[in-house]
């Protein structure tokens, strides 16, 4: 039996409310698109209608998977649902040998099911499966259409196994996969065959580089937790946190690795100083765009805000919430002044990223999850409506050059206005029910503190509120109503049904996916029971929490974790003081939002009032605006530009000073080889010579002897032998 | 007269013969000194045979010992043959280089 089995199968009898083969089902979520992504790689190309119909399929597949576990888990309705596998035993020891540190040859990397994983999954895998099917019809014609349709499994694998992750390392290790994959994609154009663009292949060294700031963050916050707690399982983490915070407090190590772990998600989610990556990566083709900005890299930054959230000290929870509340209002302003229906829409995504991240700074953990939830509905709906519209114009992405497209793509149209009255906050659309909790608990956590600076944010929130509604109306007036501007829009179609069909469930679920009033139709607003997200996922109760009295569920779990042990305090906990404040934030929202509809309605539909004159009044603010602050020019020349000279001096040191002493070394070398090649010449070479010129010399004298002539060796003959004869007769010797 | 005249005659011849081989300016001329070298030395061993007789005692009688003179017969039959295999060299020689100067026969010294 293959070891990593052994390891599975003590965990498999503890999980009785999914049954037994839990593990295997859920593992299958992401390793059915990772299969797919193999087999696309390799023998993609030689399939039919090159194989997008595989990573298609089992992207379909492992949506049902992961959306027959998320009813079972409702079925369950519990909100102290928890499948950890780590806890039930499955480790990954056997990788490690006993001469590891303990810390290290302990650790466990697992899955870790709960009701939020458990929301998530489904929604990735849902939305993932309807941009792969949207992609067929959008992507039609690409002469990379293959390795298009490898990324995108991959991509979905990443985050899918991200979601999973049980521990930070795996996290990490996803994280970073996806931002490899956000470059392939966001850069698919740039190798496009006959027209490459080269902006894309910048935009994707932006986002790649952008988000790689904030990687580095997080990895330094990882290793400070790490270095103290020698774990980074969430719920080691949460653990170990809360013993320390009841025995010594907050300390500043916490704060600092709460806040650098923080900056991984700003990175991620393109949060105010690191967002400038996110509209650049509109360069990639639409149904990317719709998936990063709905289903993966962003949503998983603000799902890591949430799960580090416990680890977050007071201190670090007011950056999360400034920096959310700050990008919320200043992404929304740009958005205004943007002509680009994708830019538009990328603006909206960072704002609304800012709600999410501002609503866990302000303690709302599960509102800010919840609307991750539905943003990635509607806003999946509105970039593959986007992706319809620009389909339909002959890739025309200006609004000035569309309009009158209403009757022409009345399935676009409608399913985009539904996404768009979402967004806003409309009453009975799902974005009104995660808006308004983020809003409330905005207000409520204003009302608990009383300080100014915890009221900013609920103000900021509503005032982003009204321009997101004023924005995405004009949107759709530009884009849907009026006359049409250019040939393009004149001739504008619908898509094909691949395009319309997931339009349609997205639209679907832009409404339903806060509350499905439908079944109880009188309380659809307000009162009766809270939206199912909430009821499933909980903010974590933070005073008992820091008091030490964390539960294995630790994490997101509610109230009925703590019930175990303080069973007697949690009526308390249920009614709690936000009540009101939700009424009354209820009604500040709805009117924050009629108020940028209204607007818009002025300025786009009746066009009582004139964009461009306001526009002409405004001056400079306007032109502030227009150029989205700037940010990406003082970049260019504080970051890119101080790079570029900082490299420069590195290689004045390279080149002067490495080069220089290498050569040095080299001249020094050289000469004392020349050296020792004298001394072979001179001496060796010199007494070999002299020793051969001799000989030839002794040679040359005495080969005079020899004349070759006989008589004269015959002198020598008769005179040697009268020698010979004289020594013998006179006795010579 | 006796020994010394004999002896006197044969160094003479000796000395001719020499002087032939050392100075002639034909190979001819060259081998006909060797033959008189070779005649010196014959006339030197028959002279001194018999003019120190010697016997030796063979089936009941003195027999005289004739050494010296068989000794010269060798040589004598020993000259015949280098003369006709010197002849011979000397023609191939001859037809070799087409001279049988001694002077310019001087490839050996190479």
């Amino acid at each position: 039996m293959l070891p990593i089995l052994e390891g599975l199968l003590p965990g498999l009898e503890s999980v009785s409310p999914l049954g037994p083969s839990a593990y295997l089902w859920l593992l299958a979520v992401p390793l059915l698109p990772l299969a797919a992504w193999m087999l696309q790689v390799t023998i993609g190309r030689f399939l039919p209608r090159q194989g997008d119909w595989m990573p298609t399929g089992a992207m379909g597949l492992s949506a049902v998977i992961a959306i027959v576990h998320l009813i079972k888990v409702l079925a369950h309705w519990d909100a102290d649902f928890l499948l950890a596998s780590a806890q039930d035993g499955y480790g990954w020891r056997f990788f490690f040998t006993a001469e590891f540190p303990a810390a290290i040859a302990g650790f466990k990397a697992g899955i870790l099911y709960d009701n939020l994983s458990a929301i998530l999954l489904a929604m990735v895998a849902l939305v993932s499966f309807l941009v792969h099917l949207f992609s067929i019809g959008y992507m039609q014609g690409d002469s990379r259409y293959n390795i298009f349709f490898s990324n995108l499994p991959f991509f979905t694998f990443a985050m899918l196994a991200l979601v999973l992750s049980d521990n930070l390392l795996f996290f990490f290790v996803f994280w970073e996969l996806m931002g490899l994959c956000s470059y392939l994609l966001i850069g698919h154009l740039a190798q496009d065959e006959k027209e490459p663009r080269m902006s894309a292949a910048w935009a994707a060294l932006k986002a790649f580089m952008t988000t790689r700031v904030g990687d580095v963050c997080l990895f330094i916050g990882m290793a400070v937790f790490w270095v103290n707690f020698e774990t980074l399982s969430f719920h080691g983490l949460y653990t170990a946190t809360a013993d320390h915070v009841a025995a010594n407090g907050w300390e500043s190590w916490m704060t600092f690795g709460g806040v650098m772990m923080f900056l991984g998600a700003v990175g991620k989610s393109a949060q105010f100083p690191l967002h400038v990556w996110l509209p650049d990566a509109m360069e990639g083709p639409t149904p990317v765009s719709a998936m990063i900005h709905a289903a993966t890299m962003v949503a998983a930054g603000v799902y890591l805000t949430g799960r580090i959230y416990l680890l977050c000290s007071p201190e670090a929870r007011l950056v999360v919430a400034c920096v959310g509340a700050f990008t919320a209002i200043f992404a929304a302003t740009i958005g205004i002044t943007s002509f680009d229906i994708k830019k538009v829409l990328a603006y909206s995504t960072i704002s609304q990223l800012g709600y999410m991240i501002c609503a866990i700074g302000v303690g709302g953990v599960a509102a800010g999850l919840f609307h991750v939830i539905t943003h990635a509905m509607f806003k999946a709906c509105l970039f593959l409506g986007s992706g319809s519209v620009i389909h339909g114009c002959h890739h025309e992405q200006d609004m000035r050059e569309m309009g009158g497209l209403r009757k022409k793509m009345p399935i676009t149209y409608l399913t985009m206005l539904v996404s768009t009255l979402a967004i806003s906050g409309v009453p009975l659309f799902a974005g009104f029910y995660s808006k308004d909790a983020i809003i409330g608990k905005a207000l409520e956590r204003s009302q608990e503190s009383g300080e100014l600076i915890w009221a900013l944010p609920f103000w900021i929130l509503l005032g982003a509120a009204a321009i997101t509604a004023f924005y995405m109306f004009r949107l759709i007036f530009m884009t849907f109503h009026g006359t049409p501007r250019s040939k393009h829009a004149e001739h504008a179609h619908e898509s094909p049904w691949t395009m319309t069909v997931p339009l349609l469930v997205l639209g679907f679920f832009a409404v339903f996916s806060g509350k499905f009033w439908l079944a109880d139709p009188l309380h659809a607003v307000s009162g009766g029971n809270d939206p199912w997200f909430l009821q499933l996922v909980q903010d974590p109760d933070l005073e008992r929490w820091e008091s030490g009295h964390v539960t294995a569920a630790g994490g997101l779990g509610g109230h009925g974790a703590l019930a175990e042990h303080h069973e007697g305090e949690v009526a308390h906990h249920e009614h709690y003081v936000g009540a009101e404040a939700h009424h009354e934030a209820m009604i500040f929202s709805v009117l924050a939002a009629g108020t940028g509809i209204l607007l818009a309605f002025l300025f786009y539909f009746w066009k009582v009032l004139s964009a461009a004159r306001v526009a002409a009044s405004l001056g400079g603010i306007y032109r502030l605006v227009l150029n989205k602050y700037w940010i990406d020019e003082l970049y260019q020349v504080v970051v890119v530009r101080g790079t570029m000279k900082f490299s420069d001096a590195l290689f004045w040191i390279d080149r002067t000073l490495v080069d220089g002493l290498v050569h040095a070394v080299a001249g020094t070398m050289r000469r004392l080889a020349g050296l020792s090649a004298a001394t072979d010449r001179i001496v060796v070479d010199g007494a070999v010579n002299w020793l051969g010129e001799t000989t030839i010399a002794a040679g040359q004298a005495t080969r005079r002897i020899q004349t070759g002539r006989i008589q004269q060796y015959a002198y020598f003959t008769f005179a040697g032998a009268l020698a010979l004869a004289a020594v013998v007769l006179f006795d010579l010797i | 007269m006796g020994l010394t005249a004999y002896l006197v005659v044969a160094a003479i011849l000796f000395v001719i013969g020499l002087v032939m081989v050392a100075s002639r300016r034909n190979l001819i001329y060259v081998l006909m000194g060797l033959e008189l070298i070779l005649n010196a030395a014959n006339l030197n061993l028959v002279a001194f045979n018999r003019f120190n007789p010697t016997t030796k005692f063979v089936a009941g009688q003195d027999v005289p010992v004739l050494d010296g003179q068989i000794a010269a017969i060798f040589v004598i039959i020993l000259a015949a043959a280098e003369a006709a295999l010197a002849l011979a060299i000397v023609l191939n020689v001859y037809s070799l280089f087409e001279t049988i100067r001694p002077d310019d026969i001087d490839n050996l010294k190479d």
